[in-house]
């Protein structure tokens, strides 16, 4: 009886260990960005970091461009995601105004609007279609909507007085006694 | 003479406004010259749909916003940058070669190279083995027809014999 024998030459072990490494590390990162991906939107009890927003000419915050999270800690933060394009937006869009002109001589309330994948002519004529006067600007690169991991809009974020989110709404408001009753939550 | 002169001012100056609108409309960009640009953006909010073809009230305002720049004379390339500086580098069909985006330049060719390498291995391992046997065999096969020629021609001699 003839034996056959087939040379054994193997991959070498640093090779493998290169491969092996390389697999683990590709599957890592298919892990974080699915487990990102499947997280949803900032939730309550988050400290929300810090972001600037641009603003819109005509809607500048005590003269200038752009406002910063930060400068509104001890203020209540009504963050509204918005564009021209979204119906549902246009639903609350007048009760959003109603409760800002509501509270904005109280000082302790500020609300923002971001403008999301918006064309500035038409998110213009938006807001002076809905005689919105709140702080308006667009979501530079969408930088502001992936730090919340918006899933549409509109989206509206309120944050406490220490910075920390306490409420999420996902779709529009139906009334301003909504609106109120969730800002109410954190004012003394 | 004053009357067929204000006649021929009056078609002159009709002729001028029914021509004007005609200059305004060589200016705008075709849909094609539109489209040539769209069709290398992705709104974020309609995934995977090209924006030339995206029927969404926020694509069409997208293509409007590339028309106007192209008749304001703008290049592809400033109006490309400016989808990346406004809405992120995510509206590009082809993102930029920088940071973790080199993966999906490099991982295709490593995979097709690796895939390469293991095909050519296999084949080697399967071809090997009949070669060690095509090595061995010559010699095992003429010992066994040697043995065989001499078991045949005991049989014969031994028919043969009883004959």
């Amino acid at each position: 009886m003839t034996e056959t024998t087939t040379p054994k030459r193997g991959v070498s072990l640093w090779v493998q260990i290169v491969i092996w490494a390389f697999i683990v590390g590709l599957l890592a990162l298919v892990g974080v960005t699915l487990s990102k991906r499947q997280q949803g939107t900032v939730q309550p009890g988050d400290e929300i970091p810090d972001f600037t927003l641009p603003l819109f000419s005509g809607y500048e915050y005590e003269g200038r461009s752009e406002v910063s999270l930060s400068e509104f800690r001890g203020k209540v933060v009504v963050l509204n995601f918005w564009a021209s394009w979204c119906k549902p937006c246009e639903q609350e869009a007048a009760e959003l105004e109603e409760a800002w002109r509501t509270y904005k001589d109280s000082g302790q309330v500020v609300f923002l609007g971001a403008d999301y994948v918006d064309t500035e002519p038409e998110a213009r004529a938006y807001l002076r279609k809905f005689d919105i006067t709140f702080y308006n600007g667009p979501d530079m690169g969408t930088r502001i909507s992936q730090l919340f991991r918006i899933r549409g809009v509109p989206e509206t974020y309120f944050i406490d007085p220490d910075g920390v989110l306490y409420y999420v709404k996902v779709g529009p408001f139906l009334s301003v006694d909504e609106i109120k009753s969730v800002i109410e939550q954190k004012l003394p | 003479m004053k009357k067929l002169s204000n006649i021929l001012i009056l078609a002159l100056v009709l002729t001028g406004l029914l021509i004007s609108p005609v200059f305004a409309q060589d200016d705008m960009p075709t849909d094609d010259e539109v489209n040539a640009i769209a069709k290398q953006l992705y709104c974020p909010v309609c995934e995977n749909t090209p924006l030339d073809v995206c029927p969404t009230e926020a694509c069409r305002q997208w293509r409007e916003l590339i028309r106007l720049q192209l008749s304001e004379g703008k290049t592809e390339e400033e109006i490309k940058q400016y989808f990346v500086d406004n809405y992120g580098a995510r509206v590009l069909s082809e993102p930029p070669r920088t940071g973790l985006n080199w993966l999906i330049y490099i991982l295709p060719p490593v995979f097709i190279l690796a895939g390469a390498f293991i095909l050519f291995r296999s084949f080697q391992a399967w071809t090997k083995p009949r070669a060690v046997e095509a090595d061995s065999g010559p010699g095992e096969e003429a010992g066994s027809t040697s043995q065989k020629d001499e078991y045949i021609a005991r049989l014969e001699d031994e028919l043969k014999n009883r004959k």
